[in-house]
């Protein structure tokens, strides 16, 4: 009898068979030389390189807050046992406190106190005060302490980050000594002087600064809310990073639906060209004409609809919301085609008429073997292009959808929704922004790091900018 | 005459290349210095150093360029900009490239005159005209309200060379500026600036490859080779006694009449400019190379009015290296049976307008051919751009598919049934070894595509014949697990006829396989299709508008134009008593090493448009011999002695 039950959502086993897809992605580039050298060349770059550590972490959170399952209730019987409607994920389980040391309301970042006035009973005397919050500082004895613990805890914070990120980069040095076959003291001065062919410098450096900000929030959020509460006084910190899985899933499922659309499509309508050219651009000239806000409200709304009326589908919340989700997905897919559906339309039908193509047709090769062996392979760099460049762009469109109310399900964490609830507070004197703030600073970290990754990408890939040959 | 252009000891590097090394030469008023070289030879960054316009990362390193009184690397920006189409004037390769496509073209012309002369409005316009009139426009007044795309290439050209002009330079610099033309337009366009430079009395630096250019136009001549200028002289000595080895050797390398032996090749390649070079730049593929030679660079030698740059000067004697081994081409006596024969093949290509995409016109690409190709013999295809034979090739492979008439083979007539036997029997190599193999696939599978899909051979045995191709074609045995991007044109050219070869074809269909290479790896490429035909029996479709070639690798010649065969025979009866005006034009527009050519009257005009081809014979309106019966009719073939059929009216019996 196990204390758990496993809960797999849609996208959960959908993201899962992405990160297989692209393992196995990784490994077939590996045992491609022509292949590997554009990646070598996104290695070589600083930017690149530290933006795709930034980028790393986010999707750690995210896949450990794609790992569900629900708690067993504590007085079900033993043969017949039963769970807790609430799913919980790996990372819930890792943050533990944030998720469960819920205040009553608004708290400004590191406060000890609430954000409004409230009648307090002391010992009988009722008097109208900022209450103490119920975890936020309650370690401390009087508001006296409270900036002098902050300092000795981000003090204590960065010391820990430093050392252990210290100790990190010293085994990492050892470990690529090792392989490199130098002394290690070699190994470090080569590595100090920059002249490892790639950017460890940088790397070092942002490992430290992502080391240090993890242990300073760790220490901090150990007694206070870091960046707040929210209306109903839970941790604005736990909805943002729960926020950052929603944001993957939109940027990485929706390119799993527009690729095979997207692929397909513009490469049959280069290849082929006639009536076949014909009747994909009409598709997606029609596509492109209806305003896409339109397709997605429409089409969310009658999921929500079909939710609704039948709720006997969807045993807990979650999967409700989940379900949602990937509907959101589904439609942001359908509509997000066309741009490299046409990039890869032109791009084949200037391929279709080069000679290594004549040549391929002369020996009587199969169209489906032009295609994969002659037309794929020599798009494949506009379709990765466009997918690090659209990701970004999805991101912040689930932000904006959710804003307007047709975006994820009202009970998901999504940094469009805290944007969305944060909307009221604004005109509120004093003014709450941290739910606003802390929405934003993530989201631009994540969209920014995979902004700064694709001009690598796009910088190893270009031919036109003289990457390769 | 005085010293117009003076360059000293220039160094240009870019990146950690040094691109041109220490070059020094002097251009005179009324003078034409052709400075020759393979590509890569850095003869383009000299002219771009000189005009001061080095692409990104380049920069003038050391040595001295002076115009006249004027120290060109000393001039501020500023004045550069008016020496620059001033005082000296650049003419570039592909004119579509250097010239505004959204403006008219008399607007660009006014542009370099507003700049250089102040000119504008009426006088501005009146000036272009004459500009248009000195370069051999027919109808200026038109012309100057045509934009570029309206224009045929050698129109494009010569509007290049009257904005050249506008600022009256004293000096024209000509990069590869016939390099993008057939033959016929390029003798009208070399005609227009021999004719422009002796009334003008401008210093012309006329940057090229080709030798025959050379010899035509040419008053001095510099040979670079990685870099380095290697020899100098009048034209008159060079031609006459090359001395560096390297000039010797491309005289030998260029395919000449009457001469069916073997061409020479130099071996190996040019080195590379990023690495520190010891000793004479051209030891490494020298046959007369001494140990000395790899140790110290030589220094310039004089002999005569000549100087070069070799440790041997004027010890070699005459004696040219001669090619290993005789001739071996296997001239067949008896008539072989016909492999392939073409009949009244067309190849039209409809015109598709307004809403509904009705046909509105075709476009007679190929007009009804009709020849022969005995097996195991070549026939080449010769005709100006445009003219439709590589469509006859692609027609003959149903890559285009072809209108009318009927191919056959072994007397078996191709249809869609039998397409994968044509496809066994008949192969094709392309022009652009670049554009022919696919960047993103290794050797070895490039040459196993065909094998795979026509199921040639045992499948495990495969791979044992790319060993045998790769060896056959001459390239090393490791190429097979190597990107087509680790080899040279000429070895890239190699693959690709191993790729033909690989589904052991009897004709192969050459698409100008050596217009995009250097003369020297052209002549490696036609040995080796030489060298294939003896051993494997092939047939050659052999397209190519250049008649040198022709003249080495061919049996019989059909010429082309506009669609349609005019002459058709054996190849020396064609080259050496051609009977069709278009076939005598060019022959006489071809550049000869001896200079003597430009005698005979030129062709004027340009090919017409396939889509509304003239009435009666087409090619009436550029025939000196046109008469009213060529006007209305096309005339019938008329065979001559010896197998030799000629399409004019000038020769039909009537």
């Amino acid at each position: 009898m196990s204390a758990i039950q496993p809960v797999i959502l849609w996208t959960d086993a959908l993201v899962f068979a992405l990160v297989a897809g692209v393992t196995g992605l990784v490994l077939y580039i590996r045992r491609h030389e022509h292949l590997r050298a554009p990646w070598a060349g996104v290695a070589r770059q600083p930017m690149a390189m530290g933006s795709a550590l930034v980028l790393a972490v986010f999707v750690v959170i995210g896949l450990l807050d794609s790992l569900h399952y629900r708690e067993r209730l504590p007085d079900s019987p033993p043969d017949k046992p039963q769970y807790s409607v609430e799913v919980l994920s790996a990372f819930d389980a890792l943050v533990g406190p944030l998720r469960t040391q819920q205040e009553k309301t608004y708290s400004a970042p590191l406060a000890m106190h609430l954000y409004a006035k409230e009648f307090v009973d002391h010992d009988g005397v009722v008097v109208r005060e900022y209450p103490r919050l119920k975890y936020g500082g309650a370690h401390l004895e009087s508001a006296a302490a409270h900036w002098a613990d902050i300092v000795r805890r981000v003090l204590l914070g960065s010391v820990q980050g430093l050392a252990i990120a210290l100790l990190l980069v010293g085994v990492l040095a050892a470990w690529q000594a090792r392989r490199s076959r130098q002394s290690y003291g070699e190994w470090l001065t080569v590595f100090g002087t920059g002249r490892l062919g790639w950017p460890g410098r940088t790397l070092a450096t942002m490992l430290a600064l992502i080391a240090i900000a993890i242990a300073v929030l760790l220490h901090l959020a150990a007694g206070y809310h870091v960046l707040g509460t929210d209306k109903v006084g839970q941790d604005v910190l736990y909805i943002s990073l729960k926020s950052i899985r929603t944001g993957l899933v939109i940027g990485t499922l929706t390119t799993l639906v527009t690729l095979p659309l997207a692929v397909v499509l513009g490469i049959a309508a280069g290849y082929f060209r006639g009536w076949v050219d014909d009747v994909i651009q009409y598709v997606y000239t029609v596509l492109n004409s209806i305003p896409g806000v339109l397709l997605i409200a429409a089409a969310v709304l009658i999921v929500q609809v079909y939710i609704e009326s039948n709720p006997e589908l969807f045993d807990t919340a979650a999967a409700r919301a989940d379900i949602r989700l990937l509907a959101l997905c589904l439609i942001m897919g359908m509509t997000s085609w066309t741009g490299l559906a046409r990039l890869l339309r032109g791009e084949s039908l200037k391929l279709s008429t080069l000679d290594y193509v004549e040549a391929a047709r002369a020996f009587g090769v199969s169209h489906s073997r032009i295609l994969g062996r002659h037309i794929f392979p020599n798009v494949f760099h506009l379709v990765l292009i466009a997918i690090v460049l659209d990701f970004s762009g999805l991101v912040l469109a689930e932000a904006v959808l959710s804003y307007v109310g047709v975006g994820v399900d009202p009970s998901m964490y999504s940094w469009g929704n805290m944007i969305n609830g944060a909307r009221l507070e604004l005109a509120r004197e004093p003014v709450v922004w941290w739910q606003l703030g802390a929405a934003f600073a993530f989201m631009f970290t994540l969209v920014l790091a995979a902004n700064l990754f694709a001009d690598g990408v796009r910088d190893a890939f270009d031919p036109r900018l003289g990457g390769r040959r | 005459m005085s010293t117009l252009l003076k360059v000293e000891q220039l160094v240009t590097e870019i990146g950690g290349a040094r691109v041109v090394d220490g070059v020094s030469f002097t251009v005179a008023t009324g003078e034409t210095y052709a400075l020759l070289g393979e590509s890569g030879c850095g003869k383009s960054m000299t002219a771009l150093s000189l005009m001061r316009l080095l692409p990104d990362g380049g920069r003038i390193a050391s040595g001295i360029v002076r115009l006249g009184e004027s120290d060109v690397r000393a001039l501020p920006e500023r004045e550069m900009r008016s020496v620059r189409g001033g005082r000296m004037a650049m003419i570039f390769q592909e004119p579509m490239l250097a010239l505004n496509p959204v403006m008219k073209v008399g607007e660009q012309i006014v542009e370099a005159l507003a700049l250089h002369r102040g000119l504008s409005g009426q006088p501005a316009r009146e000036a272009a005209r004459a500009l248009l009139d000195a370069v051999g426009v027919a109808d200026p007044v038109r012309r100057l309200d045509s934009y570029p795309f309206e224009l045929s290439g050698g129109l494009r050209q010569r509007m290049m060379i009257a904005m050249a002009l506008a600022g009256e330079p004293e000096l024209l610099i000509a990069d590869e500026p016939t390099t993008a033309l057939d033959v016929t337009i390029q003798a009208q366009v070399l005609d227009v600036l021999r004719r422009l430079k002796g009334e003008r009395g401008m210093g012309m630096l006329l940057i090229t490859h080709d030798l025959g250019v050379v010899a035509e136009n040419a008053d001095r001549v510099g040979v670079m080779y990685a870099g380095e200028l290697i020899e100098e002289g009048s034209r008159a000595d060079f031609f006459a006694a090359p001395q560096h080895p390297y000039s010797r050797m491309l005289f030998r390398a260029l395919p000449r009449a009457g001469d069916s032996g073997r061409l020479v090749t130099i071996p190996g390649q040019v080195p590379k400019l990023t690495e520190p070079l010891h000793g004479c730049r051209f030891a490494a593929r020298c046959p007369h190379a001494a140990p000395r030679c790899r140790q110290e660079s030589p220094g310039w030698q004089a002999l005569g009015g000549q100087r070069v740059r070799c440790h041997f000067a004027g010890q070699l004697g005459d004696a040219v290296p001669q090619a290993a081994g005789e001739a071996v081409t296997s001239q067949l006596t008896q008539p072989a049976a016909d492999l392939l024969r073409a009949d009244t093949l067309e190849v039209h290509f409809p015109i598709r307008r307004g809403l509904f995409q009705r046909t509105v016109g075709r476009v007679r690409a190929v007009d009804g051919v009709s020849f022969t190709i005995p097996a195991g013999r070549t026939l080449a295809l010769v005709g100006e751009s445009g003219c439709g034979k590589t469509t006859v090739g692609k027609a003959l492979l149903r890559l285009v598919e072809p209108t009318a008439g009927t191919v056959q083979l072994d007397n078996e007539t191709l249809g869609e049934r039998n397409l994968a036997r044509l496809r066994r029997q008949a192969q094709m190599v392309f022009q652009d070894p670049f554009s022919s193999l696919n960047p993103r696939m290794r050797v070895a599978d490039i040459l196993l595509e065909g094998m795979d899909a026509l199921k040639v051979g045992e499948a495990t045995q495969r791979r044992a014949a790319v060993a045998r191709l790769l060896k056959q074609v001459g390239l090393p045995d490791d190429a097979g697990g190597r990107y087509p991007h680790a080899f040279s044109g000429g070895q890239r050219q190699r693959i690709a006829i191993a790729r033909a070869l690989a589904v052991a074809p009897r004709l192969v269909i050459c698409d100008e396989p050596t217009s995009a290479l250097d003369v020297s790896v052209q002549a490696q490429i036609l040995n080796l299709l030489k060298d294939l035909q003896a051993e494997l029996g092939l047939a050659y479709l052999f397209i190519t508008h250049n008649l040198a070639v022709v003249e080495y690798l061919a049996h019989e010649v059909a010429v082309m134009y506009l669609g349609r065969i005019v002459e058709m025979g054996p190849a020396a009866d064609i080259l050496r008593t051609p009977r069709h005006p278009y076939t005598q034009a060019l022959i006489a527009a071809v550049p000869r090493l001896d200079g003597r050519g430009g005698q005979q009257a030129r062709l004027a005009g340009d090919q017409p448009s396939p889509l509304d081809p003239p009435s009666g014979c087409h090619f009436h309106p550029r025939c000196p011999h046109a008469s009213e019966t060529c006007r209305r009719v096309y005339p019938r073939a008329s065979t001559l002695a010896g197998n030799h059929v000629v399409s004019c009216h000038l020769l039909t019996p009537s």
